[in-house]
């Protein structure tokens, strides 16, 4: 069990999925913090559920806002950046180029990327928790 | 466990930083929670509230409540930077920015608007367990300057100040650091309070510290009497007691400088090299390093890389500074960076400001905020002359990077004039060796007579590190002033690394050389830097002697030494010399900054003022001039180091012409803020 934990727990490292940024939470996950990890990871998917439908929102208006969208976009990559998913994070950036440059299609184009990764993401960690939860 | 009682208590530390009281706001949950996390980890108290106004009500409910308060900047119901002023005006506590997003804008404006310090997310642990230096910080340059306890750093220098009101140092102290933003704004206006209570912090910005020196010229120096140079000056909320203080400072800058050389003159010339960069670096620096007289603010590094209290100009934004511009201008980046820049060119091509203010520019050599030399150094410095332009933004905490500022008192004038960013050190320059510039002062240092003296002080502050081991000077430097060669961050660390602080001493000297060559990336600063770096190496070489020589003839022998150097200055060799005599330099002078300059830095700062110094000679001429008195030469670093200045600023009165402001020396960090 252990062992199967740690081993999809470096794959997504390996597979970039997460990056340094994990590690610092695992670092602060402690005695005194038992289940950090998880609680973040789950305040993060609970808190960016909101963004992202924040986010589909404003893409169905039009004019589109690119502003808005990108102060959203803004917020929810924070979010991505302090628990370490890296290829969400990749596709947030690449989501505000787009606005940047105000191109629509790629926008909503990108922004099917982000959720796709956010939700394989969320799939990947939730089978890692569930592991190292029986693994202890 | 209290601040106060920490800090009025030695013994108190041992726990500290555990307890300190910090407030968190950020809205996104996700990131709040990570955060407090941390700090719980680091053994803060810890309060998290995601909405900025209910941040303001728990701030004003209880004011001591909270040592410190970090913030997001984009949050829905209040832009994290109203929250920033607001907290700094009416709490006058420290205050962290955070963001997801690192663009330097974004950064130069936290720090204008009065930031301790901007930290990029994903924050690092590493980076949370150093904020509690911002709460000593301020702490110790508000009710410490009361007890005269003289902020060790600025020990050095406000002795030698005598105690001004104590009122308008704490304010001036306060505004070392952090006061970029007050820098951009002109602070007078937080005067408002009377002396008694909160100190009114106020900004000695080029334009109020101009104002101030027409004012006393106008006088006479010796009839020159506060009260009357308040009238004179006509700004609002501008105390009688602010002005004291400045006066007082200000007098012992002219003391300081005339003691050095006047090459001034020539440094003038050579400094009023168009460089704007540089001469914006000097003009601030002047201002910078007065100011540190004044209050000692904080490094911005920071920075560098901060930033620094007192917006001082020394805030440069290194961005300027880079190597390139040497030119002091940008030494005195301040954190308004455009003002500055604007002012700083101003000042820089004829410094008319400078002019006028003659003596103030020798008070702006002082230290060229070294702090902000740090950040200028950082950035562009690239060999350590970035140290000046490490004045700006980086945070400078030593901000005195400049190497110069280990130029003693003259460069400190010279550092002070542009340290406006050296605040910290400033003071120190100011008194002591003016180290405390030393950091912004670099730029002083340029134009600071002190270049003679920066140079020598470098010298001196090389003693220590033997680098230069002739610097037979140096003890006269470094014995005259303080230099705090802590402070003296000279170089900033970005640079080569070059240990700011002996920046001139040791690095200056040998780093110089290679400093000067190194940041620079042009190829015409690798031109200057040779001749910086010749110098420097003179220097280093004929250590003691050369300074002499240098300073007096800075113009003089500047160029010679540079030709010398010029020659076998190869770049990259210099920086490692520098970075060792850096090194040297540092403990010596007691990294004016931090040591950013990393000893190379300050070097290189001068030598990348020289250089600089050399092709905008001319202009760095002016920014020195803010140093005035300062013989410019050459001492690109000075400027930036305040302290060293003086120091570097012979040195760089050599190259003065060429671009000195770059104070890379180091400054960085330099130890204005943290305590002169």
């Amino acid at each position: 069990m252990e062992r199967q934990a740690a081993y999809l727990r470096n794959a997504l490292f390996d597979q970039g999925y997460l990056d340094e940024q994990f590690l610092q939470l695992e670092d602060l996950q402690d005695q005194a913090n038992p289940h950090f990890v998880e609680e973040v990871v789950k305040l993060f998917y609970t808190d960016s559920v909101r963004l992202i439908q924040s986010i589909e929102l404003t893409l169905k208006n039009t004019p589109r806002d690119f502003e808005k969208l990108d102060k959203i976009m803004h917020q929810f990559k924070g979010s991505t950046t302090s628990i370490g998913a890296k290829k969400v994070k990749k596709e947030c950036t690449q989501f505000q180029e787009y606005c940047n440059v105000g191109n629509v299609e790629g926008c909503i184009r990108e922004f099917q990327e982000v959720k796709q990764e956010h939700a394989a993401l969320k799939r990947k960690l939730e089978n890692y928790f569930q592991l190292a939860r029986e693994a202890r | 466990m209290t601040l106060e009682k920490i800090m009025s208590d030695g013994e108190g530390y041992d726990d500290f930083p555990a307890g300190l009281r910090v407030l968190a706001v950020d809205d996104n949950p996700t990131c709040l929670k990570l955060l407090e996390t941390l700090l719980r980890k680091c053994q803060y108290h810890v309060t998290t509230t995601s909405q900025a106004r209910m941040a303001l009500k728990m701030l004003r409910e209880n004011k001591d409540r909270f040592d410190l308060v970090i913030s997001d900047v984009h949050m829905p119901d209040m832009d994290g930077f109203k929250l920033l002023e607001l907290v700094g005006l009416e709490m006058d506590l420290p205050v962290i920015m955070l963001s997801a997003n690192g663009d330097p804008k974004l950064v130069m404006k936290g720090i204008t608007h009065g930031a301790c310090d901007y930290l990029v997310k994903p924050v690092r642990i590493e980076e949370l367990r150093n904020i509690w230096q911002h709460v000593i910080r301020k702490k110790r340059t508000e009710p410490k300057n009361q007890n005269g306890s003289a902020d060790q750093g600025n020990d050095n220098q406000s002795s030698g100040e005598g105690n001004g009101p104590q009122a308008d140092r704490n304010g001036k102290c306060n505004r070392k650091r952090k006061d970029e933003e007050d820098f951009s704004e002109d602070n007078e206006n937080e005067n408002e309070d009377p002396a008694a209570s909160k100190k009114p912090r106020v900004v000695w910005s080029i334009e109020l510290h101009r104002k101030f020196v027409a004012a006393v010229n106008q006088l006479g120096i010796e009839k020159a009497v506060p009260k009357r140079i308040l009238d004179l000056m006509n700004v609002e909320g501008l105390t009688r007691e602010n002005v004291a203080s400045h006066l007082q400072k200000y007098r012992l800058y002219l003391k300081r400088i005339s003691s050095v050389a006047s090459q001034q003159a020539n440094m003038v010339a050579a400094l009023g090299v168009k460089d704007s960069h540089f001469m914006r670096i000097a003009p601030f620096e002047g201002l910078g390093d007065f100011r540190t007289f004044s209050g000692q603010g904080r490094l911005g590094s920071a920075a560098l890389s901060h930033y620094t209290t007192g917006g001082m100009f020394g805030r440069l934004n290194t961005p300027n500074v880079n190597l390139h511009n040497l030119s002091p201008s940008t030494l005195i980046q301040p954190n308004h960076g455009q003002s500055l820049t604007n002012s700083i060119s101003a000042l820089g091509k004829v410094h008319p400001a400078l002019a006028s203010t003659n003596q103030s520019q020798s008070l702006f050599q002082g230290i060229p905020s070294s702090l902000e030399l740090d950040q200028l150094q950082q950035s562009k410095c690239g060999t350590g002359m970035s140290s000046f332009n490490a004045m700006d933004n980086s945070r400078l905490r030593n901000k005195f990077s400049d190497p110069g500022a280990a130029i003693n008192s003259s460069s400190n004038i010279f550092n002070s004039s542009t340290n406006m960013m050296l605040q910290g050190s400033y003071q120190q320059t100011m008194s002591g060796g003016g180290f405390g510039d030393q950091s912004s002062q670099n730029m002083a240092s340029l134009n600071m007579d002190s270049f003679n003296v920066g140079v020598n002080s470098s010298s001196s502050l090389l003693d220590s590190a033997t680098i230069q081991s002739s610097t037979t000077q140096p003890a006269s430097l470094l014995s005259t002033e303080p230099f705090h060669s802590q402070q003296l961050p000279m170089s900033t660390t970005g640079n080569n690394g070059f240990s700011n602080d002996p920046y001139l001493q040791k690095n200056a000297i040998d780093t110089s050389s290679t400093t000067m060559s190194l940041p620079l990336e042009d190829s015409r600063e690798m031109h200057y830097q040779q001749g910086l770096v010749g110098d420097v190496q003179n220097i280093s070489h004929i250590p003691s002697q050369r300074w002499g020589e240098q300073g007096q003839s800075y113009g003089h022998g500047s160029t010679a030494t540079f030709g010398s150097l010029n020659a076998h200055v190869p770049v990259s060799g210099l920086s490692h010399s520098l970075d060792q005599d850096s090194g040297i330099i540092n403990e010596k002078m007691g990294v004016f900054m931090n040591g950013r300059l990393g000893g190379g830095a300050s070097t290189l700062m001068l030598q990348n003022g020289n250089e600089k110094l050399a092709s905008e000679s001319r202009a760095m001429a002016n920014d020195s001039f803010l140093l005035e008195q300062q013989k410019i030469q050459s001492v690109f670093a000075p400027r930036s180091y305040d302290p060293l200045d003086a120091m570097m600023n012979a040195m760089i009165k050599r190259e003065q012409d060429e671009t000195i402001a770059n104070c890379d020396f180091g400054f960085d960090d330099y130890s204005f803020e943290s305590g002169m």
